[in-house]
Formats: structure tokens, sequence, C-alpha cells
């Protein structure tokens, strides 16, 4: 059963002149998790924003859990969780104050509230500052509890939207963690992100959107081999050079280009670890030993780039060159990649 | 009955923003009471009201109605806030009653009011404030300043949820609440205003309120002449009116202002 369905979503700004959602339809079934990757000003948050029933589409339409949420509204609103871009609670109170009024505002009993709090505290390692106002929270820690909060009554179906914007790394990581905990508790969730590794890491499925639609859906895995396959690196001496691009390009069956300042020399392969085999194999024949060598699988960034004929991050850059992390992340896929 | 309950957890997380910063309350009382005595003090000397007991008696029911004016601002930046910081998104997205979190809001700054208005009061009699009509008048005025309050209250939520910035809100707020008040019978006859001004004066419901207020606490000759509107002579109807009328308008548009409300 789906859990979310969007169909054909249309929301214009200013009568007509931006059109943040352009016909816009997606669909993510009951347990999995569905990352909406795109960057600022993509339609994710609107996207968001109509399926928790803060905004009402100009055309189209969607159901959360299978209730329509533009009939009904207030029970869409029974079964969902949101966790916003911001950390939507009241700094001035603690993080104890902050769950409980949410806990009532659910309908709890005042005991019921103030049992569940301490609940959510305890499981987001917040116990300790519990009876602190937010106002002293680390970024890591208001988003943890801005989750919590949504957690109240257990939804059936989450919407985090952009989770990790504006944490630093360490942030994130926790901030990961706790979402994968969730999802391994059977979730439905969306999560809109324009971090690349973000959507890699915690969805089972992809919709990459752009100007307000869906451009391409799939697992990341498929996104990836729908740029293309893999490459096989690997870094030598100088004077092995020659022999190694020999060697490459045989298994390869295509030529093999070399970065010479890196000594860096790659091809794509079509048979993943067994390439890697034979090429090592090669090598130690040969008795060339490589200090590097891997297998590295195309990024989210090469996909959002042959996708949109632009980078991901082009338009996140005019607006805050601080938050970006795309870069670090490239490196972070490199390694994983070798590992494969 | 679900609505109320709401609407109170909103009025009780107002309470526990005080408890958990008291300045906020201390400052809010100490603002009027600072006006109370400048006023009393600066201008009390050199204003002749023809009234015994002096401006003090005119002066007070003014600053109570000027303070009461200004839970417009208080509202709107309290909302304002909210608003920009993503709570209002929260609350939205809550299976709680629409008009909970806008009624709530209200509510906490009435019972705000309660106190600033009863400090107000306990420092005016001692500057010299001695109303004479009696507990049950001065009761009832007491709940004609706090419906006055409440009511403005809700031009302030339309107002805060209409705001782009809660800093902005702040500013336009007293913008809009130091005109109201000063242009007004308040702390000066509006006979000494440009014949113009004075019907503005006149027809201004802060005047008439402070007419209504002046006469409950037992002043019957306020300022001496008026310009003869009809607000000036029946200031209690026409208070109710004022009140009446404010809510009218504002709660529905603030209601729909909020189910429409989009973070900036």
């Amino acid at each position: 059963m789906k859990a979310i369905i969007a169909d054909h979503l249309v929301k214009t700004y200013r009568h007509g002149e931006v059109r943040a959602l352009d016909n816009l339809s997606l669909d993510v079934a009951e347990g999995t998790v569905l990352s909406v990757l795109g960057p600022n000003g993509a339609g994710k948050t609107t996207v968001v924003r109509i399926l928790t029933t803060l905004l009402t589409p100009d055309s189209g339409s969607a159901s959360v859990g299978g209730i329509d949420v533009i009939k009904h509204p207030d029970k869409v609103r029974e079964i969902i969780g949101l966790s916003g871009q911001y950390a939507a609670v009241d700094e001035t109170l603690t993080g104890m104050d902050n769950l409980v009024m949410f806990g009532r505002l659910y309908h709890l009993g005042k005991k019921a509230a103030i049992l569940r709090a301490d609940e959510l505290l305890e499981r987001f390692s917040l116990t300790d500052s519990a009876r602190r106002p937010i106002k002293t929270y680390s970024g890591g820690m208001r988003r943890r509890l801005d989750l919590a909060a949504s957690l109240i009554v257990q939804p059936k179906v989450l919407f985090l939207d952009e989770p990790t914007t504006g944490l630093d790394p360490r942030g994130r990581q926790e901030m990961w963690g706790v979402i994968e905990e969730l999802v391994k508790g059977g979730v439905t969730l969306l999560l809109t992100t324009q971090y690349l590794d973000e959507a890699d890491q915690l969805a089972d499925d992809i919709a990459v959107i752009d100007h307000g639609k869906v451009i391409a859906r799939g697992t990341s895995d498929a996104l990836k081999t729908q740029v293309g396959g893999e490459r096989l690196e690997v870094v030598v001496d100088q004077q092995h050079v020659g022999a190694t691009m020999e060697i490459v390009s045989r298994v390869s069956g295509q030529k093999a280009s070399l970065d010479e300042g890196l000594r860096l020399i790659s091809a794509p392969v079509t048979t993943g670890a067994g390439a890697l085999i034979e090429v090592l194999r090669s090598l130690d024949t040969a008795g060339i030993h490589p200090l590097d060598v891997g297998l590295k699988r195309p990024s989210l960034d090469d996909v959002f780039m042959s996708l949109t004929g632009h980078a991901a991050e082009d338009e996140v850059k005019e607006l805050d060159t601080g938050k970006r992390s795309g870069r670090k992340s490239k490196k972070d896929k490199k390694v994983k990649g070798a590992k494969a | 009955m679900r609505a109320l309950t709401d609407a109170l957890i909103i009025t009780k997380r107002q309470l526990l923003q005080l408890a958990r910063v008291p300045e906020v309350l201390i400052f809010s009382t100490i603002q009027p009471v600072m006006f109370v005595l400048l006023f009393r003090y600066v201008f009390g000397g050199s204003i002749n009201t023809g009234q015994p007991g002096g401006y003090v008696q005119l002066l007070m029911p003014g600053i109570f109605v000027q303070t009461t004016a200004f839970t417009l601002a208080a509202t709107a930046s309290g909302l304002a806030e909210d608003m920009t910081k993503g709570l209002i998104d929260r609350f939205r997205s809550l299976p709680i009653s629409r008009s909970a979190l806008v009624f709530g809001r209200t509510l906490g700054d009435g019972l705000l009011n309660v106190v600033v208005l009863f400090v107000m009061g306990i420092a005016g009699f001692l500057v010299g404030w001695r109303p004479t009509s009696g507990p049950v008048k001065i009761g009832l005025a007491f709940i004609f300043l706090l419906a006055f309050g409440y009511a403005l209250s809700w031009v302030g939520i339309f107002a805060g949820l209409s705001a782009r910035d809660y800093r902005v809100v702040q500013n336009v707020s007293f913008l809009i609440t130091f005109p109201l008040t000063f242009l007004s019978n308040a702390f000066a006859p509006t006979t000494g205003m440009p014949r113009a001004l004075q019907y503005v004066a006149e027809w201004n419901p802060v005047s008439t309120m402070v007419a209504a207020c002046r006469e409950l606490f037992g002043l019957k000759n306020q300022f001496g002449a008026t310009a003869g509107s009809f607000p000036s002579e029946h200031p209690l109807p026409m208070s109710l009116i004022y009140m009446v009328l404010i809510l009218l308008v504002f709660v529905p548009l603030s209601v729909r202002k909020y189910t429409h409300a989009a973070k900036k």
C-alpha cells in the first residue's frame, strides 16, 4: 500500500509567475524511505507543506495514509509527524516543557505526556539537558528535540524537511543515526535534502526534483547506473604508469585515462569486483605495487549533473557558501567505493 | 470543549515562559508604573483640571487604557516571533482546533494585563489616585479595561500574522499605538487641539475608553468642554460598541489568517 501519494500537484505563487510545483507526482510505499532530493528552490518544502496540510495546492490531489489531505486535513494531522527546516520549538522553555506541551496538544493526559516526554528525551540522549531552556542547546540538540516533538504519538508517516541543514558534521552524523533508528522501527518517511550523500545514506528510494518536477526516480543504485557504470582507479609510482595504463586498458576494453598530477589511472568497467581482481593479479605478476586502488561508483553529484546539466549546489552557493558540504561528501563516496 | 482545553495549553505555555524568564513580567510591569510616576510628577503640577484630587485622578484612567492598548504590540510581536521561528507551522500540523493557538494567545496576554493593571492600581493609589465610585463600578472599570485589551489583542494577532519579521512588528505596532494613545483625551484635554484633530481624538476609541473609565471611577466633569461628538457624550455604550466591532472584524480575520498562515 502507498502511504503517501501526490498526484499532479501544481502550486504557483505571485499569480502564476512562480511555479513552485509543476505537475509533481510521487508516491511512497508503506514502511519505506523516500528522499526528495533537489537544490534550494526546487520545490521540496512546498511538497512537504502540501502533504502536511499546511498549504493547499492550486490543483492536483494528495493523500497520506490513504486520507485525502485537502478534504480531511484534520484526520491527516493525527497520523503525521513533521520536523521542518528550523527547529520549531519554544526556545524560552526547557526541553521537557516543550515535549509535555506538545504531548498535551496531541491530547495525551498530563501523566502520559510527562511519561512520553521522559521516554523521548532518553531516546534522543537529551535527559541531562531536559531542564535547561532550549536557548542553551546546540544546533544538533535542538534538531533532535524538534524531531522528538514530531514523534510524540508515534506517527505512521513522518516528514523531515532538510533535517540536517545547517548542522556541523558531528550533528549530521548524530541525526543520521537517530533517523536510521526510526526507520528500523517501520515508519514511512519522506525526507527532503539537498545533500546527495544524505539521500544515499538514508533512503530506499530517491526522487530527484528540479523546478517543481520529478526529473528522476529510483534507488540510489539505479540512478547511478543510469548515469554510467563504475570506474576502476589505480594510483602507482611514476615509473609504472605506462605498464599500468596497458593493464587497465586491457581489462577495461577501453583506453584508460591518466591524471598525471595524481598518477591516477582510471577506466570504466562493467564487471565490478571481477575487474578489480584481474587488474590486481596482473599488476602483481608485473611486480607493480599500487599505492591505491579502488572502484569508484558515480556519486549522486554525477547523477544530478547528468540529469539537470547543472550541479546540485549551484543555487545554494549563491545563498550560503558556508553550509555546503558537497565537496567533503564526494571524498566520503570514494572511500566507500574502494571498500565495495 | 476540545478547542478550549487546547487554547488553555497555549495559555499555559505563555505562563511557563514568564516563569522561565521572570524579567519579562517584571519589566512589562515597571514600564507602566514608570509612566504613572513620570506623568503624575512631571505634568501633574502644571495641568489645572478643576478636579478635586488633581491631575492624577484624570491621569490614571488614561494610563490604564494606554497600557491595555499596548497589548496589541505584545500579542503581535509574540505571534510574529512564533511565525518567524517556525512554531506556527508546527502548531498548524498538530491535530488541534484552528482557533486554539490564537485564542490561547489572547487569553495569555489578557492574564498578563490582570497582573499589570493590579500593580499599576497600587502604584496609582500610592501617588494619590482615589476613585470615588465604590467597588462595583471600580470593578466594572477594570473589566472594561481587560475587555479592551483583549479586543486589541485580536488586532495584534492579525498584525503579527501579517508581518514579515517580528522585529518589524514591534516597531510598527508602537508606531500605531503611540499616536493612538496620545491623540486622545488620555493625558491632556482635547479642547487644546486644532478643531479637526479634536474630532479625530474624540472618535478615537482610546478617548472613549478613557472617558468611560473616568466615569466608572467617579469623575463627572472630565477635561471640561468637548467638541460635542457622540462618543464623548456617551462613552460607556460607545466603548462597548467599539469593542464588539473590533472583535467582530478581527476574530474572523485573524482565524482565517492563521489557517492560511505561511512562514515567511
